[in-house]
């Protein structure tokens, strides 16, 4: 694994990944949120790509995916606006978050290299099992890219564990059944789950899905390496659309000044 | 032709099929596997489906053949297998018993389902009313418009239909709002798709429940032929289902099988759903199949009169048995179709759906190269009481179905 993974392995924070939509509202958009959100304590940062039948996907992340569409933003570019990102100073792993028809049209390969190009660190397929994601493993393996493995409340005991073992970059643990979106509860025997997951893994162990404010943040706070949100943010880029084109310095301000609100005090 | 056992131990068939999939639902792809190989292990159960399909779909349905119709085109007979006589009107209905008899004996008490024309919608709603489950069925909002008289039906069966107002607003969405629904309540809820499409074991499931088709055909052409089998065996091709389900008897023996897709205005232009003729590999709704798309693989909005053809995907079978070169696969444009359901409803009196009149269109043509002592059978796969309304249309010249 390279420096950035191994500072995000060896951090002692309780890790902040934060979800965004590559292209929503527009390219410069992305940038400055992600410059924005690596400043509010973000540990890594997964990049959306727009797609027109995510599946995995609730409501705000499709209309994300949407705007994206319109902004023509594919794949490549968003694999390209990783290297802009890095020129800008972002320090900490990048993850691509695609479908994968979209990385099969690209081709694993030309992904591969792509990303070694732009300084990706890492890649998330929501729709490739691991049944179904040997030959990208491979391929992510060889080229020291992390293949983000998802296990969920229903994954059987014996994979969850083989999965936790093999892990890299960090193991992303969905917190709820269903797509992704903003929730008001989380299911019982959770903890169990990130328990039995945190006894396998040599990586971090995130939870992810539905998570939405610092109460729910810190529910998980003993019993994980770190959370990820997603429509929650997206949800406030959606409704400051306007201002993030319009007025984009003062809306990254108040984007920041969001996302901190919802953070647990001790991160930066 | 001898082929490989397919699909295999992960769901191929070849390159296609397979189960992407989030990760959520693997386990239930895993469960309902094991209880359908244990079911079609179970002789109480197959004997239990045989007799639903006998009673309560009314199956054997009849081969009939078209005298009048191959008279007037001239050529080969054509033979009709009447789909179109099932309980509900269609084929839909022997997938949607089998998945039904399945869901109960798995102990599941919800169902869900998605729609296209509503055809399988009307389908599920009914099962689910005979089997005692409740039902959810997702629906596009276009679809929702131009099928109104199903999606009354639907309710009448006591099913909910879900308005489905992402993407497109057809079966494509309905598809994908059906699978995030199942991600959700998978624990307690089976999903009874209608295609012969989706991860493994969907389209697998789904033929086996339909194979029913061809097994009828091949016995009842037989002893009306003293012995023989057709020289050609036609079925329109949507997701696939009544196809599979047609060819599934005949795929092993030394007949010529087409799959008709539709080629809307044409397929050199932008307005068709001829997934095999124009698409590529891709993913969709769990299963890697030829699909139409972008460059850059985003899926795109399929066109065809027919509500039921009108698919950007194709069952990873039909994908395999292209490639393969064992089904020839055609596509016939809305007009073709409409007029075979003309020609069809003036010399036999049936009134065909526009899927099936897909089919009939493509045998007339095919019918016409072979010799008068020839015979081809065509699976008419549903009747045409729903199509009535975009017929009217077509025949007022106004509204088209966009």
């Amino acid at each position: 694994m390279n420096k950035r993974w191994t500072d995000f392995k060896n951090s002692a924070d309780y890790r902040f990944v934060p979800y965004i939509m590559a292209g929503d509202p527009c390219e410069d958009a992305t940038i400055e949120l992600s410059l924005a959100l690596e400043e509010c304590g973000a540990a890594a940062l997964e990049l959306g790509v727009p797609y027109s039948d995510p599946l995995a996907d609730g409501p705000v992340i499709q209309r994300a995916g949407i705007r994206g569409l319109k902004q023509k933003m594919n794949l490549e570019k968003t694999i390209k606006l990783v290297s802009k990102l890095r020129e800008r100073g972002l320090k900490i792993p990048v993850i691509i978050f695609t479908y994968y028809n979209l990385l099969l049209q690209l081709g694993e390969n030309r992904f591969i290299s792509l990303a070694e190009e732009n300084g990706v660190d890492g890649i998330l397929v929501p729709d490739l099992p691991f049944e179904e994601s040997t030959y990208l493993k491979e391929m992510c393996s060889a080229h020291h890219l992390a293949l983000i493995s998802l296990v969920a409340p229903t994954t059987h005991k014996e994979k969850l564990h083989k999965l936790a073992k093999e892990a890299e970059g960090f193991l992303y643990c969905i917190s709820s059944l269903g797509v992704t979106g903003i929730r008001n509860e989380f299911r019982d025997g959770l903890n169990d789950f990130l328990k039995a997951a945190k006894e396998n893994a040599a990586v971090p162990v995130l939870v992810g899905f539905g998570l939405s404010n610092r109460e729910q943040i810190l529910q998980f706070e003993g019993t994980s390496d770190g959370f990820i949100v997603g429509s929650a943010i997206v949800k406030k880029i959606e409704a400051m659309e306007k201002e993030l084109i319009s007025d984009r310095e003062e809306a990254v301000k108040e984007f920041k000044h969001f996302v901190e609100s919802m953070l647990p005090v001790y991160s930066r | 032709m001898s082929a490989a056992i397919v699909p295999d131990h992960r769901g191929r068939y070849g390159d296609f099929g397979g189960k992407y999939v989030p990760e959520t639902i693997m386990f239930a792809l895993e469960e309902l596997e094991k209880a359908f190989e244990e079911a079609m292990k179970n002789n109480d159960f197959k004997k239990l489906f045989q007799k639903e399909l006998a009673v309560y779909s009314g199956r054997p349905t009849p081969l009939t053949l078209a005298d009048r119709l191959s008279e007037t085109n001239g050529g080969a007979k054509i033979y009709l297998k009447r789909e179109d006589l099932n309980h509900t009107g269609a084929h839909k209905i022997n997938n949607a018993i089998g998945q039904a008899l399945l869901a109960v004996r798995m102990g599941k008490k919800k169902i869900i389902a998605e729609t296209g024309a509503g055809q399988h919608g009307v389908a599920a709603a009914t099962v689910a009313a005979k089997y005692g489950l409740s039902c959810k069925v997702y629906m596009g909002k276009e679809d929702i418009r131009r099928q109104a008289l199903n999606v009354f039906r639907m309710k009448l069966l006591g099913a909910e239909v879900v308005e489905v107002t992402s993407g497109s607003q057809t079966l494509k969405d309905a598809t994908n709002e059906a699978i995030r629904d199942w991600v959700a309540s998978v624990e307690d809820t089976f999903y009874l798709i209608g295609s012969a499409v989706g991860p493994h074991p969907y389209p697998k499931m789904v033929k086996n429940f339909q194979q029913v088709i061809g097994l009828e055909t091949m016995d009842q052409f037989s002893s009306e032929s003293g012995g023989d089998l057709p020289d050609a065996v036609v079925a329109c091709v949507g997701g696939g289902s009544n196809a599979i389900g047609m060819f599934a008897p005949f795929i092993e023996k030394e007949v010529p099988l087409y799959g008709v897709e539709a080629a809307g205005k044409g397929v050199e232009t932008d307005k068709h759903a001829a997934t095999l003729s124009k698409g590529s590999n891709g993913v969709i709704h769990g299963s890697l199949t030829k699909l139409l798309q972008t460059d850059e693989g985003q899926i795109t909005e399929p066109y065809s009169i027919s509500a039921g053809l009108d698919y950007p995907g194709i069952g990873p079978e039909h994908a395999y048995l292209h490639e393969k070169g064992r089904v020839k696969y055609e596509a016939v444009t809305d007009q073709e179709s409409l007029d075979a359901l003309k020609l069809l409803c003036l010399n036999e009196g049936i009134l065909c759906a526009l899927e099936s009149a897909h089919a009939v269109a493509y045998s007339l043509k095919l019918a016409k190269t072979m010799d008068k002592d020839k015979t081809i059978v065509v699976c008419l796969s549903g009747r045409g009481d729903k199509d009535v309304h975009t017929l009217m249309e077509q025949a007022e010249g106004g509204i088209t179905h966009e």
